[in-house]
């Protein structure tokens, strides 16, 4: 049976993980190698690392996270922040990468969704929509949340499906870093419009969130609950179970 | 233990490397029938549609090669390199594939497609699987299945020194890894047989 997923979000600045849990397995809590093992150990399904440097430095310092993490850790790797080019997303691809994450791209230029696809593949094709509710309507948004766009979640949602995108990571806005949970009426008009996984993320406070979000959606994406110690992947996950929810634990171990 | 990647431009082949070199293989990523001959085993990989692929793999002129050296050597293809396998797809247009195990590939017929996540095969341990395609074969060539949406999903198929992994083995953690680790232990036996 097919398994609802937990994916911790590591937020990376020129090559370090900020915001990194403060574990004491870990000697280095800001090195993504040791974040990932950890993770991964902890029963992580997938990571996502989200670039959040600034500088015009980013893209090798980047490639060489990806590339290091890819050579320790057997899981699905996505990337997001900041990939501007099919040139981008194929350096990414080969430096360990399985899945890249598009956002404000795919909004200005929602034909390289296609192309990506195409060349790539759509499993490698992640679509983020950050979504905004306001007088009525789910807005999308691009820049990291600053720039309001015309377009209609719903419509958007449907669109990048056509389009190729092999899965959809919807942020809500409006309940990111709230912790109060999810958003859950948007997750569910989205599941009813489009076949492709979505990943539901911003807004969960604690392992019941999580399972709302995994009653209607096939994924979720964790991070403050995670980097504060609130819970754990592997506590999540025994709380999912108990709801029912199908879950993958980790019998083997690595050497 | 030296292994050939078949490098025939479908889909990432530097994980399937990674995961390789972290059991202690030799990995050469080629598409020389020298270096494919001398190498102990063959991994075929591939992300992509069944058409081009074949397409793609025809331009190597490995074909020939891959189709003879599979009954000599241990093979594996992995992913869609596993449908290759396959005496024919239906993806696209009909077309002919390695014919190294009997069967067809053909579309699942799920309500949601592709097939990708964690999903359980042998005992109940889970594996990476992003596929909208499936091996249809006799049971006799199926080693382990997962289920998804009430459809059987062949996840290992072996004919001789031919196995092939729908799933990825190289992105299924642990357990993939030693997926990985138990075919590389098949190999070594096998060359020992050999000499």
């Amino acid at each position: 049976m097919l398994k609802r997923r937990i994916i911790p979000c590591l937020d990376v600045k020129e090559g370090r993980v900020v915001k990194g849990i403060e574990f004491v397995q870990l000697r280095d809590i800001g090195d993504p190698v040791e974040i990932a093992k950890y993770y991964d150990e902890s029963g992580a399904d997938e990571l996502v690392f989200l670039d959040i440097t600034a500088s015009t430095e980013r893209r090798q310092t980047m490639l060489d996270v990806v590339s290091a993490v890819a050579r320790k850790v057997f899981i699905p790797l996505t990337v997001g922040g900041g990939i501007r080019s099919l040139d981008d997303i194929s350096s990414l691809l080969k430096a360990g990468a399985d899945k890249v994450s598009l956002n404000t791209l795919a909004v200005e230029s929602p034909s390289l969704i296609r192309e990506a696809a195409d060349r790539f593949g759509s499993q490698c094709i992640v679509v983020a929509i950050d979504v905004k509710f306001e007088d009525g309507e789910y807005y999308v948004y691009t820049y990291g949340g600053k720039q309001k766009t015309e377009l209609l979640a719903v419509e958007w949602a449907k669109q990048v499906a056509a389009l190729g995108a092999g899965e959809l990571l919807v942020t809500s806005m409006n309940q990111d870093g709230k912790q109060s949970g999810y958003d859950l009426a948007i997750l569910e008009r989205l599941r009813e419009v489009v076949d492709i996984p979505i990943i539901a993320s911003g807004g969960a406070g604690n392992a019941e969130h999580v399972v709302e979000a995994l009653e209607k959606v096939d994924a979720a994406l964790l991070a403050s609950i995670l980097h504060d110690r609130k819970t754990t992947v592997e506590e999540v996950k025994h709380v999912c179970t108990s709801h029912n929810l199908p879950m993958r634990f980790v019998s083997t171990k690595m050497d | 233990m030296k292994v050939a990647v078949i490098d025939y431009g479908m889909g990432n082949v530097f994980n399937v490397e990674r995961a390789l070199q972290a059991i202690g293989c030799y990995v050469v990523i080629t598409n020389d029938a020298s270096q494919i001959e001398e190498a102990d085993a063959i991994l075929l990989p591939g992300v992509g549609a069944f058409p081009q692929a074949m397409q793609s793999l025809e331009q190597t002129g490995l074909i020939p090669l891959l189709q003879k050296i599979a009954t000599e050597k241990p093979f594996l293809g992995i992913c869609l390199g596993m449908q290759l396998l396959f005496d024919s797809s239906t993806e696209g247009m009909p077309t002919k594939g390695l014919g190294l195990i009997p069967g067809t590939v053909e579309r699942m017929r799920a309500k949601r497609l592709p097939h990708v996540g964690w999903n359980s095969i042998l005992r109940d341990e889970d594996v990476y699987f992003v596929h909208s395609y499936h091996a249809v074969t006799d049971d006799a060539n199926i080693v382990a299945e997962a289920e998804y949406m009430g459809e059987r999903v062949p996840a290992i198929v072996q004919k001789g020194l031919v196995t092939g992994m729908q799933f990825h083995p190289e992105k299924s953690g642990a357990f993939g890894l030693s997926l990985l680790q138990e075919w590389k232990e098949a190999v070594e036996r096998e060359i020992t047989t050999r000499h």
